[in-house]
């Protein structure tokens, strides 16, 4: 399945992109999204354990994903 | 309540005339401005930058929060994104409720709970022509609802004192947030 993947200020920075289109198995989790940006080659600049929503709520490490969810990689946030 | 993510200024006196009501004897407004001096950098200005519909959805969530919590539905929160200048208000919470220490403590929260959670980065710009991405200088990144109400919600007791034990200094009423106007408590 293909699992949309939006990124933003820093981490967009990063990757030189603020979407990627990640091929991912089944039943992937978040925890799998995050290997598989990590281990784009400019995806060592991603934290370990960044925070993570799917469908626009924070979701854990084993939240999982379809290719219908909108999955975004949020880095620290400076609101306020 | 009401809850926005804007790219316009914004105007703190139109939220207090929304959350005014003569049920409520506190008022309580808190601005949020663009601060000259960051980590010893001389800022110029700054962007703020949102995952809009994200932080919509989550500052509504804040917000709710505090209104359930402080029991009140007097409450206002626009932050704005975009680009501001130097002494320009990036957030703005009103709150009214008919006791001060119920006002000041959902204003608290809302603020704190914001900085944790609202999808919303800001890029620094500085005098010196350079610019970079801001993290939070708060070490707490939990982006899961604060666990712990009772650290915020306080007691009954607390919240209806003597006059006399609470009664404010000056200096008290004159730093940040703003008192505009506090009718029965204090009388």
């Amino acid at each position: 399945m293909t699992v949309r993947v939006l990124l933003f200020a820093s981490y967009a920075d990063a990757l030189g992109t603020s979407e990627l289109a990640l091929e991912l198995p089944a039943g992937a989790c978040v925890r799998d999204v995050l290997s598989s940006v990590k281990a784009m080659a400019s995806g060592k600049r991603i934290p370990d354990k960044p925070m993570v929503a799917v469908n626009q709520r924070y979701a854990r490490d084993d939240h999982p994903v379809s290719g219908t969810d909108e999955v975004a990689i949020i880095p620290p946030v400076a609101g306020g | 309540m009401r809850t926005a993510i804007v790219d316009r200024a914004i105007d703190g006196c139109a939220l207090l005339e929304e959350v005014a009501g003569h049920r409520n004897g506190a008022t309580v407004l808190f601005l949020g401005t663009v601060r000259e001096v960051n980590d010893d950098a001389r800022v110029s200005g700054l962007d703020y930058s949102a995952y809009s519909a994200m932080a919509e959805r989550e500052l509504a969530a804040i917000v709710g929060e505090a209104v359930e919590r402080w029991n009140t539905p007097d409450v206002v929160v626009e932050h704005r994104i975009g680009t501001l200048e130097l002494g320009e208000v990036s957030v703005a919470i009103a709150v009214a409720h008919p006791h001060r220490g119920e006002a000041y403590e959902a204003s608290r929260y809302i603020i704190e709970e914001l900085k944790k959670r609202l999808p919303i980065w800001k890029r620094e710009h500085y005098v010196d022509g350079r610019s970079e991405w801001v993290e939070s200088a708060s070490g707490e990144h939990s982006p899961f609802p604060s666990p712990s109400p009772d650290v915020l919600s306080p007691s009954p007791d607390v919240l209806s004192p003597s006059p006399d034990v609470l009664s404010p200094s000056p200096d008290v009423l004159s730093s940040s947030p703003v008192i505009l106007s506090e009718a029965k408590d204090l009388r």
